[in-house]
């Protein structure tokens, strides 16, 4: 049998299974996290299991290990099917696959050993940013090669958005991690104060901007057509999306320094791009929502599009919230509390989470062969628990850091501060309860997830699909 | 020359190459193959229907 004649869907199976794995990984540290911050003891004196260094791996195992793992699965997918031809190379996307396992375990090990570049999003040393460096090149030859090898003339919407991811990540990993090795575990960067600041945050928006938004958007104009069974809304709407969101979203990432020893005028300058995104951001949005016009019916009975169009939901409304919160009188107000928390969230399992559980719910039958997932209301359950508990806790930080800047700002008429440190912190307890809660119920939904997904798997024979032979 | 210039002349440009995206967009000779395009996900839907119920064995 010539192995041309099937598509590669091995690599996208073990993506697809690691995605499910890791976002149980990197929910329940998250869930922990958020129980040390209602209950301090739990970390039991243990320097290893401290919120300070279980946060870095909480970060990383959901962006990098449970989201870079949906991307690796989604694209490769995607970009066979639309360019009907098989990966350019099996080994290659073998490597990528493997490289990145490894990379993640390395991140396990290290970062609650506390060895960590304090880079936020970019905590890893430079040893393994080497090898990030390796495998994303191996990944960029993938799915490019195999986009030159297309059988077909026109180069689908999704892998223009996975094109863009590929190429951005590469240069902002590569740029935010020059660093001077001091030895095999510390190294410096070379950028020096403000610049240092600036160039952390050109990365750290841009992470936001490419690694959670355009590679997941990549995943919705396919996967939300797939399952409305009808075409994009608009696809010219779809190329003027592309191209706005891409450059605006470049410069949008000195919002996250106002007020600090960054020029002013770079500060104003994210601020400006960081309002202009709200229109590419709502564009897209739109674009995905009424792909379902004339088919609503279908959200009714069909729990996987009420994942992806529930998705789209939190996904505008927190680039609505995140351009409020850029502009600089609002920033004053919310930077450095649980508000940020809490809109980071409401993008990272609103809107990441949710596209990517709906894409997997697509795509683990497919790659075993199934009709459909083993039980279809059970997908109906996990839907409410995680939209539930992305409410709660969004809610729950949205009082708790509004709160927690009025507290801060909150003057005496002599001048003084109305209240200490530790009385905010009280005042932010029950609110960490029920983010807890929330946290909890989500992922209580993923275990549920787990167990549908071991239900389909069990027994089943992986299936190849035939690539189509009439070109 | 003075920097403001150049930080006028970029934001022109900017705002040209924003309109010439919407104009090329939605130019009706882009009108077909966009079609074609759109219709991508759907134009190898047939195989699916072969990998069904695991009965398929990658003959």
């Amino acid at each position: 049998m010539d192995s041309q004649t099937t598509y590669n869907y091995k690599v996208v199976r073990q993506f697809t299974v690691m995605t499910v794995v890791w976002g149980i990984v990197g929910m329940l540290v998250g869930v922990f996290i958020a129980a040390e911050l209602v209950w301090p003891q739990l970390n039991m004196d243990i320097p290893w299991i401290t919120f300070s260094r279980l946060r870095p791996l909480h970060t990383n195992a959901v962006i990098f290990a449970f989201g870079g793992s949906a991307l690796f699965a989604t694209s490769y997918y995607v970009v066979q099917r639309t360019c009907q031809t098989r990966l350019i190379s099996d080994g290659l996307a073998a490597f990528t696959f493997w490289g990145w396992q490894l990379i993640i375990v390395l991140a396990a090990i290290t970062l609650p050993l506390g060895i960590t570049s304090s880079r936020e999003y970019a905590e890893l040393e430079w040893p393994i940013d080497i090898l990030i460096a390796v495998v994303w090149v191996s990944y960029a030859i993938v799915f490019f090669g195999t986009i030159m090898k297309r059988r077909v003339s026109h180069i689908y919407v999704a892998n223009w958005f996975f094109g863009a991811f590929i190429l951005t990540i590469a240069v902002l990993h590569i740029v935010n991690n020059i660093e001077v090795p001091v030895s095999l575990t510390k190294s410096y960067s070379v950028y020096p104060g403000a610049i240092d600041a600036m160039v952390q945050w050109w990365y750290g928006h841009n992470a936001v901007g490419f690694f959670l938004t355009a590679g997941f958007l990549g995943m919705m104009y396919y996967f939300v057509p797939k399952q409305a069974g009808r075409p994009v809304y608009s696809y010219r709407l779809s190329v003027v999306h592309f191209w706005a969101l891409i450059s605006t979203y470049m410069w949008a990432g000195p919002h996250h320094l106002h007020y600090t020893a960054l020029p002013v005028w770079a500060q104003s300058l994210g601020m400006v791009f960081s309002l202009i995104l709200l229109a590419p951001s709502w564009g897209g949005m739109i674009n995905g929502i009424m792909t379902l016009s004339g088919a609503w019916h279908k959200l009714r009975d069909d729990p996987i599009l009420k994942f992806l169009i529930t998705s789209l939901s939190f996904y505008g409304m927190s680039t609505f919230e995140g351009p409020m919160m850029a502009i600089k009188t609002v920033n004053a107000l919310s930077h450095y509390t649980d508000w940020t928390i809490g809109h980071v969230h409401s993008g990272a399992l609103g809107w990441v989470a949710m596209v990517t559980i709906g894409s997997v719910y697509f795509l683990i039958p497919k790659l075993f062969g199934r009709e459909q997932m083993y039980s279809v209301r059970l997908i109906d359950w996990h839907f409410w628990m995680a939209t539930v508990g992305v409410v709660l806790y969004i809610v729950s930080m949205w009082i708790s850091g509004i709160m927690q800047g009025l507290m801060w700002r909150a003057v005496n008429d002599d001048g003084t501060l109305t209240y200490s440190f530790i009385e905010t912190v009280q005042a932010m307890h029950p609110f960490y309860f029920v983010r807890f809660l929330g946290g909890a119920l989500f992922l209580a939904g993923m275990l549920v997830m787990v167990w549908n997904v071991i239900k389909t798997i069990s027994g089943a024979r992986p299936v190849d699909a035939p690539v189509p032979q009439t070109a | 020359m003075d920097i403001n210039t150049w930080r006028g002349i970029s934001t022109a440009l900017a705002l040209i190459a924003f309109v010439a995206v919407w104009v090329w967009a939605w130019s009706s000779k882009r009108k077909q193959r966009f079609d074609e395009a759109a219709n991508l996900p759907f134009a190898d839907d047939d195989i699916d229907e072969n990998s069904k119920g695991g009965q398929h064995d990658c003959q």
